[in-house]
């Protein structure tokens, strides 16, 4: 045999990062640093040194985000495409929104939302039918509609994001500051997360329970809209003009989208648990198997857990520059140490004791009703310094 | 999961007490309990609004429940000896557990646990296995040892008697996640603690320090009160600092009183400056100050304090909290409202203080609690199309300019509030000066609208109420109109009527009504009140009529209607002054603002401690769910000529991504190897 040892330790070795990336890597690389220059020359005047520092984070995480995950490279590119194309049929002006066509119709915030809401309706419905039918074709449909959704809704707060800055400058702010933003943000993370898991496990059974939980938000999304008129652009009080908003709020809904989802897939396993002991073929069949639904639970708890606990602390550095101290016992402090303890104990009782199962399942599901109150009971019941989005 | 590197030897010694004990607070059930139980009582603190002033909770649980509840320490629970008890006993479990587990997961890190049965590898979830007749074991051993040393494996080689065993090992990592985590939480309680009230609780439960609890000046409060600038590692406390003033020291609440905490500099507010968006939002609160530290500082600094912007000197963050008046300088005038004849009473006084008056309805003290110079509020919806106005359509706000709240007490101590607008707030075209009064905080004002004239002040009510309240001229301008009824004389009539006049003054029209009825007989009563209510309105009119021709216009040629609608307004307005209670109506003439802004200033000097709890507790958590502990085994032995080969392996976390290296590592080895005889099924889906 005439392989050298250098040939033999090169056959050998798993390939290492850097020659592991294809033209197309780099190329998403290069893409991404392109775009976030344009956005430095084009908004560094309305940046802080933080800002940019965010700025700079963000293209590196995207960066990281494309290449752990190709699809979110589609994704970005479809998002950057639509949200510039409306940026430039709005120019200068904000009332364009009533004379553009495609601003009016398709890509004006709104317009966007009520595109993601219907999407997203859409999707559920779909995935039901996928679980039901076991057709694949039918869970492809599912599928695209759920990427439709999220595409329109990321693209809708890109826009937003665009529109507070039409009516002054000094009301423009990225769209995470209430109630009915965040609603928006949380049906998009938890749909990609779910599109991440989906993709992995490479079954769609799990979407008719995770869409359930989308549907939900965007239900109350559409009374908050049209009941209360919450969907207006209103600008910031002087507590929340700070980047730490950047960081702390998607921090925060990666966390309450996993635990989500989560929940949803604890559902799934009672549901097929019962099912398989009941001797239900059929229910048993439009489900994933319990072991799967176990672990993408963990992966979800585990991931949530870990961006939870990075979103409460950038909380905390925010309070001590805001409210005097990096931690005062207000309600939404206090409740979010409670959610963070409940998936401390959950995490403790999976990975230490090795438990699964239905009490696994069911806590899952407790924990996202602790979530809920953290997330919305706290702003509906209880006083306190973080009163950002009330009902 | 890994394997405990010690197994328990079943028969062992009967254990020592204290270690059953050490045993227990390290034990996993006890820090889930732990974990429960702290979430639980949590929620208490989020429930019940802390440290509140106890008069509230008096009101709210009365007097036997307050107490029960003070007991528990339910007003601040979170410093609550009880809860800090439940968290100093997480701390302690956590540390135990520490204690019990990081010496054996730092030697897991380099152990290579070499001694494995062939049997037990073929077990492992992740295994492959090859006879390899023409390889000697010190070739394929050679082989396999490059195989994971390529893939970042540390190996480590024992011999056996009969065969050979290659352990590969990778991703330590992992287990410093875990001290990460959990000593982060030790970490972080401990800063949190020397942050919190424990060591003022601690000097005050000496006896070195008093809590202050009566209403007194800061001057008065006496040294056992005052907590000196090094006396105090930490601590977060509150000024309200009027424009223009100096401090040198803060309040720190605690429970129902105060101590002062002197600073080791001044703070002087030069100006507070409030900026409002159209909406009618704040939009920045920001606080000009000059500190003044002649020890370190060669001239006073500049600075500007912002929300979200606070500014650190000498490890002392301040912070703008709040904001009200300084004790801004009011000149009002008194104007009577009952009649008082003379020039109306010119006042001056500053938010804060309080004034002594003396009114025909005996001694009243005038106390000035507050002043706004902007009020934005909600426009009318009768306004709604006012340019002026800012804000979408239905939803318009508008400044209604300065308004004042006052306080008139009597001598029996019983208080009404006022709130009083400078200018006067148009509507339904209109515009009145308004003036709210209320019995107490738990009420709404209720607003009292004072019609304003053409030239936009008060003075043509003001008259008019003059007027009707002057006995002399009101007799004489009702006896000049010579008007005589069925009875009655022209003399009579005019008495009649300035009766009825002054009974609508003093209260109202219903008590006219009132009287008729009780005066004339049922069947008449009706027709009754209705002569004198029409006989009152022509009354009224005649005054009205005189007020317009003292003030040169011609009554005789037509009344405008505006004057005709300022007649009705105002006589809503006088149907209204019975519930008015004041005798006059305090106008504000003229004003000096003066601003306070309330700033926040702590001394953290738990903070770097907890920070640096946070970035462990980062790192330990991601690296704990990221990365992976991996360890594979190579079980070789001599077999004939030739030699048996069985790879297998296993991670701590993400089974299945080692799964898949194992199966990179399995399809390498085949490259060299073959095609293994038996593999591990692909994992299940």
């Amino acid at each position: 045999m005439a392989v050298t040892r250098e040939h033999m330790l090169d056959d050998l070795a798993a390939p290492g990062f850097w020659q592991r990336l294809t033209l197309r890597d780099w190329l998403w690389a290069a893409l991404v640093v392109a775009g976030s220059l344009w956005a430095y020359a084009s908004y560094s005047a309305y940046m802080d040194e933080y800002e940019v520092a965010i700025l700079a984070g963000c293209a590196l995480g995207l960066i990281a985000w494309g290449l752990q995950w190709p699809p979110a490279r589609g994704l970005s590119l479809t998002v950057a495409g639509l949200s510039l194309f409306a940026l430039w049929r709005y120019g200068n002006d904000l009332g364009a929104q009533e004379r553009d066509f495609f601003l009016k119709y398709l890509l004006g915030s709104q317009e966007a939302f009520m595109w993601m809401s219907a999407l997203f309706v859409l999707a559920t419905l779909t995935y039901i039918a996928h679980s039901v039918s076991q057709s694949a074709f039918v869970g492809r449909v599912a599928s695209a509609l759920t990427w439709s959704a999220s595409t329109i809704g990321i693209t809708g707060l890109m826009v937003r994001w665009r529109e507070s800055y039409l009516m002054g400058t000094d009301i423009g702010h990225i769209p995470v500051s209430n109630l009915y933003e965040v609603f928006i943000l949380f049906a998009v993370v938890t749909a990609l997360l779910y599109l991440y898991h989906e993709r992995r496990t490479g079954t769609r059974k799990m979407g008719a329970f995770v869409l359930l939980v989308i549907s939900a938000a965007i239900a109350f999304l559409l009374w908050y809209t049209f009941d209360r008129e919450a969907n207006r652009i209103m600008p910031l009080v002087p507590a929340l003009q700070s980047y730490w908003m950047k960081i702390h709020v998607p921090a925060n809904f990666i966390g309450y989208g996993s635990f989500a989802l989560a929940a949803m897939l604890g559902c799934a396993w009672l549901l097929r648990d019962k099912a398989e002991r009941a001797g239900w073929r059929a229910v048993a069949a439009a489900l994933p198997p319990c072991a799967l639904l176990d672990d993408v639970m963990y992966k979800a708890i585990a991931l949530g857990f870990a961006a939870f606990t990075l979103a409460t602390i950038l909380g905390a550095l925010w309070a001590a520059e805001a409210w005097g101290g990096y931690w005062s016992w207000d309600p939404k402090e206090t409740w979010a140490l409670i959610v963070w303890l409940n998936y401390a104990a959950w995490l403790h009782l999976r990975l230490t004791k090795g438990m699964r199962g239905a009490p696994m399942a069911w806590w899952s599901i407790i924990g996202l009703l602790v979530t809920a109150f953290a997330f919305l009971g706290v702003n509906m019941w209880l006083s306190g310094l973080h009163s950002y989005g009330t009902l | 999961m890994s394997v405990s590197v010690r197994s328990d030897a079943p028969a062992r010694p009967p254990r020592r007490l204290s270690s059953q004990l050490f045993e227990f607070l390290g034990s996993m059930n006890f820090a889930i309990m732990l974990l429960v139980v702290v979430a639980i009582a949590s929620v208490i603190g989020t429930v019940l609004k802390q440290n509140q002033p106890y008069q509230d909770y008096i009101i709210k649980f009365g007097p036997f429940w307050f107490d029960v509840f003070r007991k528990l320490g339910l007003y601040d629970v979170y410093d609550a000896p009880w809860f800090l008890c439940i968290l100093g006993f997480l701390v302690l479990s956590t540390s135990v557990c520490l204690w019990r587990h990081v010496p054996g997961m730092l030697a897991e890190i380099n152990h290579f646990r070499t001694t494995v049965q062939a049997k037990s590898l073929r077990a492992f979830h992740s295994h492959a296995e090859w006879a390899l007749p023409e390889q000697t074991a010190a070739q394929v051993q050679q082989s396999v040892s490059e195989l994971l040393g390529a893939r970042g494996y540390r190996v480590r080689l024992k011999e056996h008697s009969d065969h050979r065993v290659l352990a590969g090992l990778k991703g330590g990592l992992n287990r410093c996640g875990y001290l990460f985590a959990h000593l982060a939480i030790v970490i972080i309680c401990i800063g949190g603690l020397l942050d919190g009230n424990l060591p003022l609780k601690w000097r005050e439960w000496r006896g070195e320090i008093r809590l202050e609890t009566r209403d007194v000046p800061a001057r008065d409060v006496p040294d056992s009160s005052r907590l000196q600038p090094s006396d105090n590692f930490s601590f977060r406390g509150n000024v309200r600092l009027p424009e223009g003033t100096t401090t040198n020291f803060l309040f720190l609440r605690l429970r129902d009183g105060f101590f002062i905490q002197e600073l080791p500099f001044a703070i002087e507010l030069k100006k507070f400056n409030v900026e409002f968006y159209p909406t009618g939002q704040p939009k920045s609160f920001e606080s000009d100050v000059l500190i003044h530290d002649e020890d370190h500082l060669q001239q006073p600094l500049p600075a500007t304090i912002r929300v979200n912007h606070p500014l650190v000197y000498r490890g002392y963050a301040i912070y703008q909290s709040d904001f009200g008046d300084g004790g801004s300088l009011l000149t009002m005038r008194a104007q009577p409202l009952l009649g008082q004849q003379g020039e109306a009473p010119q006042l001056q006084g500053r938010v804060g203080e309080k004034i002594p008056l003396k009114t025909p309805q005996g001694p009243l003290t005038l106390e000035l609690d507050d002043f706004r110079l902007y009020n934005i509020l909600p426009v009318p919806a009768s306004e709604q199309n006012d340019p002026q106005a800012h804000g979408e359509a239905g939803r318009k706000v508008r400044n209604f300019g300065p308004n004042f709240t006052y306080r008139l007490r009597d001598a029996t101590g019983q208080a009404e509030e006022y709130q009083n607008f400078m200018v006067p707030m148009r509507l339904d075209g209109r515009s009145f000066f308004l003036s709210g009064v209320r019995g107490s905080p738990a009420e709404e004002f209720s607003y009292l609208h004072i019609p304003a004239d053409a030239k936009l002040s008060p003075d043509r009510f003001l008259r008019f109420v003059a007027l009707l309240h002057d006995q002399p001229r009101l007799h004489a301008l009702f006896t000049a109109a010579g008007e005589s009824a069925p009875g009655l004389n022209a003399e009579e009539l005019a008495t009649v009527r300035e009766r009825l006049v002054d009974l609508f003054l003093r209260q109202g029209i219903d008590a006219i009504v009132a009287q008729t009825r009780a005066r004339v007989p049922a069947d008449k009563a009706e027709e009754a009140s209705r002569f004198f209510l029409e006989l009152l309105r022509r009354s009224l009119g005649e005054v009205y009529i005189q007020v317009l021709r003292e003030e040169g216009l011609k009554p005789e040629d037509g009344v405008a209607d505006a004057d005709e609608t300022f007649f009705n307004d105002a006589l809503n307005a006088l149907s209204a002054l019975g519930s008015y209670r004041a005798p006059f109506w305090l106008q504000l003439t003229n004003f000096e603002q003066l601003q306070a802004s309330g700033l926040q200033i702590t001394k953290a000097g738990g903070q770097n401690i907890v920070y640096l709890g946070f970035a462990l507790l980062t790192l330990g958590v991601f690296v704990m769910f990221y990365t992976s502990h991996r360890r594979v085994w190579a079980w070789i032995a001599a077999d004939g000529a030739g030699t048996q080969l069985i790879l297998a392996g296993s991670g701590n976390r993400h089974q299945d991504a080692f799964a898949k290296e194992f199966d990179e590592i399995v399809r390498t080895a085949a490259r060299r190897f073959g095609p293994p005889l038996a593999e591990s099924a692909a994992p299940e889906r």
